[in-house]
């Protein structure tokens, strides 16, 4: 008995800690996201079929309308971007809430990890399913829309990728530390930052049409510089309706994922004190 | 003796069952849908989303035509953009409440046990959404009318083709949000807004925001067999008559025979709602999915 006892004691003094606990918990939290789509398969026509069909749809307004050629592409990056958008806001920023309903949250708290690992291990689980929605639907509508693209560089391109995916993650865990203190409210602000963001940030549509100073504040959500980095490199005309150039896009990406990474830290410390503070880790006000 | 508000078994499947059912749920939907916040902020939600959506299509057509929004062709994307806003309003409002029964108020299996109709209590659920919509097709259409002079001429507007033609797309639409709260029935939420997904899809078949004719002809008669292209064709001739009538999608049919037809696709949906819902029902309760979580 005493033996089984100290073996017990042993293993708790082998328990992973520091750096090695917080790999084990992103692995832990990215695995469920990662084999839930392989268990349900479902998700492959909702989530890339559907919106598929929705990007479409702007194609085919833009046909309508007698646009340019190239804003077929524009249209079909773009809408490849959404599932990105999508994913932090609804499993990113809400998921906190929806972590809170379901009691998931105050186990999170209560043990050893930290929740800067389960939040990066959500977003790396959801980047990785989202880049495999979001490539299929870049790959379905080019082959369909007969899109051709002309790359500039592709290490620019490779640079702009990361650093948009970096930015727009940190922005989420950013923006899911704030939604630690917020209830009901944060599944309807979630559902109000979708269609507006759209908007501001040129899914659509090149966001030099709009004027400076509303593309220049649309730039703090890193989508919108990413998308117009893109749409620069991988366009012959791209470059003409761009926004800024791309070298100083890049730089201004790199700034926000600094920001947004070392905001989230702070943030996340801090509101989570807060949350328990107020007691608002377990509450449910449905 | 029964209890007012609670139907007698006997009473669950009656007309008076049904109506309560639906009344429950309505006030129920509407308290879920509007009581998280204050009115005010709750006003800017309602009108911050569809006007957003609104421009999207506006500054699309905007850079293209560098402005032109006399042009027939933006009238016609611009009222099917407005009144599409119910279908991913309705349907969502009714399927979505299956997942958030479930999943999130985990109340789905007491909805079972309870006295109620289950489709009549999803309809229910949809009214505030439906609610909300239509808070936003007016806004919209009001922020056309005032700030990018859409043609629409009050006096002309055809009023009793206009609010028969909203009646039964709204039925319409209900009974597709009844085949997809049937499907929510047997997945998982990988989906958070299966209505509003298939709404997004059905955008590019149902001539919403551009004539059927753009579509490749392999791909066109979808939006033929689909009520909501007969919908929206009438309710923007009773808007709208000769703008809407320009076009060529339906320039062949009467408003008349529209309408039969949208009659005729409806009750072909209603009776696909009751023979999907009921089989999607029986496979959930035969798999143990009624009270599933799903949380990935």
């Amino acid at each position: 008995m005493i033996d089984n006892l100290s073996a017990l004691g042993s293993v708790e003094t082998q328990k992973a800690g520091g750096l090695l606990l917080s790999l084990k918990t992103i692995v832990a939290r990215a695995y469920p996201r990662v084999i839930g789509a392989q268990r349900e398969k479902s998700w492959m026509f909702f989530d890339v079929f559907l919106p598929m069909l929705a990007v479409s749809a702007y194609v085919f307004v833009y046909r309508a309308i007698d646009a340019p050629e190239e804003y077929i592409g524009f249209v079909v990056v773009g809408g490849a971007m959404t599932a990105f958008w999508l994913n932090v806001l609804w499993n990113m920023s809400s998921q906190l809430y929806w972590e809170k309903e379901q009691g998931n949250l105050a186990l999170y708290i209560m043990a050893p990890n930290s929740m800067m690992a389960i939040l990066l291990g959500m977003a790396i689980g959801g980047m990785l399913m989202t880049a495999l929605r979001a490539t299929a639907i870049l790959v379905i509508g080019s082959l369909l829309f007969n899109v051709e693209y002309q790359v500039a560089s592709f290490w620019q391109l490779f640079a702009v990728f990361m650093l948009t995916m970096v930015a727009l993650y940190g922005m989420g865990m950013m923006s899911a530390s704030m939604f630690l203190l917020l209830s009901r409210e944060a599944w309807h602000l979630a559902n109000l930052a979708q269609e507006p963001i759209y908007l501001v940030s040129g899914f659509y549509f090149p966001i030099r049409s709009f004027s400076f100073w509303i593309a220049a504040g649309a730039s703090l959500i890193p989508l919108t510089l990413g998308l117009d980095a893109m749409r620069q490199l991988v366009f012959p005309s791209g470059a003409a309706l761009g926004f800024l150039t791309v070298g100083v896009e890049i730089l201004i990406l790199l700034l926000l994922s600094v920001i947004f990474v070392i905001g989230a830290r702070f943030l996340l410390a801090h509101l989570e004190k807060l949350s328990i503070r107020e007691g608002r880790l377990t509450e449910s006000r449905r | 003796m029964s209890s007012p508000g609670i139907a007698s078994t006997g009473e669950r499947g009656s007309g008076l069952g049904f109506w309560r059912s639906f009344r429950m749920a309505a006030w129920l939907g509407w308290q879920i849908e509007s009581n998280w916040t204050d009115p005010f902020l709750f006003a800017i939600y309602s009108f911050v989303k569809p006007i957003s959506t609104a421009a999207i299509l506006v500054v699309m057509y905007g850079i293209i035509t560098q402005g032109d929004f006399e042009s027939p062709i933006f009238t016609y994307m611009y009222l099917g953009n407005a009144f599409y806003i119910y279908v991913g309003a309705v349907m969502a409002g009714v399927s979505w409440a299956v997942i958030d029964d479930r999943e999130h108020y985990k109340t789905l299996k007491y909805m079972y046990v309870a006295p109620i109709n289950i489709p009549m209590y999803l309809f229910g659920r949809g009214v505030a959404k439906f609610v909300v919509g239509s808070i936003s097709v007016f806004i919209t259409i009001v922020f056309g009318l005032l700030f990018l002079h859409l043609r629409i001429e009050l006096s002309a507007i055809n009023w009793p083709l206009f609010f028969l033609a909203l009646t039964i797309g709204v039925i319409m639409l209900a009974m597709m949000g009844l085949i997809l709260a049937g499907v929510t029935l047997l997945i998982a939420h990988h989906v958070w807004f299966l209505g509003e997904a298939v709404a997004g899809a059905l955008y590019l078949f149902s001539g919403a925001i551009f004539p059927l004719e753009v579509l490749p002809p392999a791909i066109r008669w979808i939006g033929y067999i689909i009520p909501i292209t007969y919908w929206l064709e009438l309710i923007r001739r009773s808007l709208v008559g000769e703008v809407a009538e320009a076009f060529p999608t339906l320039q062949g049919l009467s408003s008349q025979q529209i309408l039969g037809i949208l009659v005729a696709l409806t009750i072909i949906f209603t009776i696909l709602a009751v023979v999907v819902f009921r089989w999607a029902e029986k496979r959930a309760k035969e798999r143990g999915l009624i009270d599933m979580v799903t949380n990935y």
